[in-house]
């Protein structure tokens, strides 16, 4: 039973030290942990999301840094007063100024209500204009014709549709540099989300609705595509590869599908078996026999009940 | 006739077994304990059928307690498992991962962060307001017991049966029949239900003694900060958990009916449960969190010796914040499609309680300001919580600007940022409250050094554990990932993470040291009435506070009534007078255990036992509610008596 009495001792030491060396342990705690931190930024590499390949990304990555920034405004007096007021008014300063009534202040009161609101006004302008501007739904403003992509999360792969390519591949999403992208995405599957960090945002993937996304990149390149949204068993498994190539090349690439006689064809029947649970860990492509697929795909969901419900997806 | 049962259904994975086995044996440890010590008559009087709020309190403090152990192994599974799975799969399956932090996010929300707020709130509230009880003592030993029952029930998942594997809201379709046939999503729905109808009820009795039962003289305008937070946060429990029952009793019939409120074929809409669970889920977070406010800035008034600083905008930011919180739910959710205009407006809104919260920021800064601040461990992990916290704020509101929130949803970022926030705040606020209050309950002080040891630990272990996934997030690394592909970065971060979880337990165990070494110490930590010199009522009774808290009813005239007390060196003549205490009674555990049944018997599709279920539920009220003699009379004489004989 002295173990007890042990612990308890080492605390009372723990706590004598405290008493007199009160400020040195604060020291010596705020350095091990800067220490620490900055440590952790040698394992800190491919911070996609502060680097992005594309349009739609870098204007998010900015908008980061600018809220940041402007919320540090309030952010870093605070840590600065938490600092100073803690150290000028400890216990044993007897020296400062010591005012046990005061409890209020009106002009400094008005100061901080009104720097937070201020700042706030400032991020709801900025706030309202970017979810229009950023609105994953609104085609991106470039002169080329976007490629059309239509995406179906599956129990666990990603199926990808280029309509007018006539071609179709899994786990493998192929781009032509430089050019928007406009997506339709829909889910045969749990929901999921459909994320490209290093391009820019995401959207979720529901069962019978369409829900849009317009990206762009801008670097020749391979990214990681993700779901982001837990769907089941194999969730770990739902990502894909981004390939962004130049024109010729995807141009090529597509023409090799479709003028491959051996390839795989994509229509409602393989489809079906596509769509049973598994987890696919190489790409697959197809030659698309059906460009209606990815309709009938949604259809399954609405075709039990007369109302054809939210066709164009989300809430929108 | 016993429905879906089976001897198929005890667990057969050896990980699993472990954890059934802890189960099983934990409740064997504490029955043989009783029984060896011969404690079941004093538990049974004393704890179990009492109706004494304190100890209620002191009921869910232990419960949320031993839960709190249950996450943080679930959260050690997690970590440990990320920390191996990098190109491999790891030692837990996909599946039983995805249970664990199912579980994880259940429990700690249920039933650590609303257990130890109920816990406190019963401890402290009635005396902080001056009042000899809650309003209505049955109902709170129902709510507590209903409580318990899901707990029970949750836990029972673990020995027999499975979890849910949909994450800690279970979204539909992935929690519909189609997706999850087995009984998982069933045990997640019916622990949940119970326990969040006893909350409901608890917010009835709350509100009902904030507003009827404080002492003479307490206006609203002069009740401690903590009775506000309270009062707002019950009023957001009015309003939300309902919200909550309805939507888990339509998830429910579509699992047990074959209904279709929310599969996302025959007319049902998946989406619109993701609105309805996030109108009570968002305003839960604000629950759990305006009590931690409320206590701390209890605890930074006493130790900065100080009257709090702007009282009537902390009052107001925390109704505020109450209220911002009904009109932020569709934030969670920015990325289902809904439009510019809509997102925008959630986006705004969210960004708007960011105000208030920031103004108690700086009141509480301005209440140390020219205070003399003694740093006692509450103040180590309010110190703790001011910086975590903003830190949270800060990352908060980064994603409720909706085109950014786009990159970041569901990313360890945003796992990052909200146990930044439950951890650093509610947590952190809950332990300093608890640290601050003990020696009122139980007559002693925890013990100081350990205690700011386990602060320091948490502090320190939640900043390593946490700040990797902040970066995670950036790198593109989605919530809930049971193995991924080979990346040294991703792993290297991972195992950071870990190494933080690891200081955190060590704080978790400095904790539970510090418990058993004050009740080894008890003698020495002797905390007399006003251990801190006190400034709210519940400092001028006895400690340990007695059942009826007061013998003579409080008058107040000002705020920090205790404290203007001691500074003009008054002694109020006491008044004694009758009153009615209330009888211990066991209805609240059966009615319990009959909700238990009725839960037990929906998910494994046996009728018949819902329905005995069911009717020991109405008999047990019927009998209850038509007695008569619940309470004894306490004369004015013997009050008289226990005052005297004390002093």
């Amino acid at each position: 039973m002295h173990y007890a009495s042990i612990v308890y001792d080492a605390c009372a030491i723990f706590e004598m030290s405290m008493k007199r060396r009160h400020w040195g342990v604060v020291a010596v705690i705020a350095l091990t942990l800067g220490a620490l931190l900055i440590s952790l930024f040698l394992f800190i590499r491919d911070l996609v999301v502060l680097q992005p390949s594309g349009d739609v990304g870098i204007r998010q990555r900015d908008l980061f840094y600018f809220a940041l920034g402007i919320m540090s405004l309030v952010a870093l007096p605070v840590f600065g007063l938490l600092g100073y007021i803690a150290w000028r008014y400890r216990e044993t300063n007897t020296k400062a100024r010591y005012t046990p009534r005061w409890d209020g202040n009106r002009k400094l009161e008005t100061i901080w209500w009104g720097i937070p609101i201020a700042i706030v006004c400032i991020l709801s302008v900025v706030a309202w204009q970017t979810s229009h501007s950023l609105d994953p739904y609104r085609p991106l403003d470039d002169s080329k014709a976007p490629l059309k992509v239509q995406v179906v999360a599956l129990r666990w792969k990603w199926l990808f549709l280029y309509p007018d390519q006539s071609v179709a591949s899994v786990n493998q999403l192929t781009i032509p540099v430089n050019t928007p992208v406009s997506f339709e995405i829909a889910s045969d599957a749990p929901m999921n989300s459909f994320w490209i960090p290093e391009l820019g945002g995401q959207i979720y993937a529901m069962n019978g609705m369409k829900t849009r996304l317009h990206l762009i990149a801008d670097k020749v390149g391979e990214f990681k595509g993700v779901s982001s949204n837990i769907s089941g068993e194999g969730f770990a498994d739902m990502k894909f590869t981004v390939r962004s190539v130049s024109d010729a090349d995807f141009a090529k690439w597509s023409e090799d599908i479709t003028n491959n006689p051996d390839a795989l064809h994509l229509d409602m029947m393989s489809y079906e078996q596509l769509a049973l649970p598994s987890i696919i860990p190489e790409p697959q492509y197809y030659y698309l026999h059906d460009t209606k697929l990815y309709q009938m795909i949604i259809d399954k969901y609405s075709m039990s009940h007369s109302m054809n419900q939210q066709e164009e997806g989300g809430m929108h | 006739m016993f429905g879906r049962m089976s001897l198929d259904a005890f667990p057969h994975d050896p990980i699993v077994w472990g954890g059934a086995l802890s189960i099983v044996g934990g409740v064997l440890a504490i029955v043989a304990l009783l029984t060896y010590f011969k404690k079941w008559t004093w538990l049974y009087k004393n704890y179990l059928t009492s109706l004494d709020a304190k100890k209620i309190g002191i009921m869910y403090i232990v419960v949320a307690v031993v839960m709190l152990l249950r996450g943080a192994g679930d959260a050690l599974m997690m970590r440990g498992q990320q920390a191996i799975a990098a190109g491999n799969p790891g030692y837990l399956t996909p599946d039983h991962f995805q249970q664990i932090f199912t579980a994880h996010g259940t429990i700690m929300i249920f039933f650590v962060a609303m257990g130890l707020m109920f816990g406190l709130i019963n401890l402290v509230l009635p005396l902080m307001i001056g009042s000899r009880d809650v309003a209505f003592p049955f109902l709170n030993s129902v709510s507590f017991w209903l409580f318990f029952a899901g707990m029970a029930l949750m836990n029972l998942s673990l020995v027999y049966g499975e979890f849910a594997a949909a994450g800690w809201l279970s979204y539909p379709p992935l929690s519909e029949l189609q997706y999850s046939p087995g009984v998982g999503v069933d045990y997640w729905i019916w622990a949940v239900q119970i326990a969040g109808i006893g909350t409901t009820l608890s917010a009835v009795n709350f509100i009902t003694t904030i507003l009827k039962k404080r002492a003479r003289g307490m206006t609203l305008m002069k009740m401690p900060m903590f009775a506000w937070s309270v009062l707002g946060a019950m009023i957001l429990v009015m309003f939300a958990f309902p919200i909550l029952t309805a939507t888990l009793a339509m998830l429910g019939l579509d699992r047990l009916m074959g209904m279709h409120f929310f599969t996302s074929d025959l007319g049902g809409n998946p989406m619109m449960y993701i609105n309805l669970i996030w109108a009570w889920g968002h305003p839960e977070v604000y629950i759990v969190i305006l009590p931690a406010f409320g206590m701390f800035s209890e605890i930074v008034a006493t130790f900065s010796r100080k009257r709090l600083f702007g009282y009537t905008s902390m009052a107001v930011a925390l109704m505020a914040i109450a209220f911002f919180s009904y009109i932020v739910w569709a934030h969670h959710f920015f990325t289902m499609g809904a439009g510019g205009d809509v997102n925008a407006f959630f986006g705004i809104a969210t960004m708007v309680i960011a105000i208030p919260t920031g103004v108690k920021l700086f009141n509480w800064l301005f209440t140390m300001y020219r205070g003399r601040i003694s740093f006692t461990s509450p103040m180590w992990w309010f110190m703790g919580f001011v910086v975590t916290f903003t830190i949270g704020g800060m990352t908060g509101v980064l994603h409720a600007i909706p085109a950014l929130d786009f990159q970041l949803h569901n990313s360890l970022f945003l796992v990052a940022h909200f146990h930044n926030m439950l951890i650093g705040g509610v947590v952190f606020g809950y332990f300093a409250g608890l640290t601050y209050w003990f020696p009122k309950i139980f007559g002693f002080k925890l013990h100081e050094g350990l205690g700011k040891a386990a602060a320091l630990a948490w502090i320190l272990g939640f900043v390593v554990a946490f700040t990797p996934l902040y970066a995670l997030g950036l790198m593109g690394v989605t919530r809930r990932l049971d193995h991924y592909d080979a990346n040294p970065g991703w792993q290297a971060l991972f195992i950071v993470a870990a190494i933080g979880f690891v200081i955190i337990l060590a704080g978790v165990l400095l904790q539970l040291t510090q418990l058993a070494v004050s009740i080894w110490k008890r003698k020495e930590l002797q905390a007399g009435d006003d251990p801190w010199n006190g400034r709210t009522l519940e400092w001028s009774v006895p400690s340990p506070a007695p059942s009826y808290n007061f013998t003579s009813l409080p008058v107040v005239t000002e705020r920090d009534p205790f404290w203007e007390l001691k500074e003009s060196g008054k002694k109020p003549k006491p008044i004694y007078e009758d009153f009615y205490e209330p009888k211990n009674t066991a209805a609240g555990i059966v009615i319990a255990f009959a909700s238990f049944i009725i839960g037990f018997a929906l998910i494994w599709h046996v009728w018949w036992l819902a329905l005995v279920g069911l009717i020991g539920h109405i008999v047990t009220l019927i009998i209850r509610l038509t007695r008569l003699d619940n309470e004894q009379l306490v004369t004015a004489a013997a009050v008289r008596a226990m005052a005297e004989g004390r002093s």
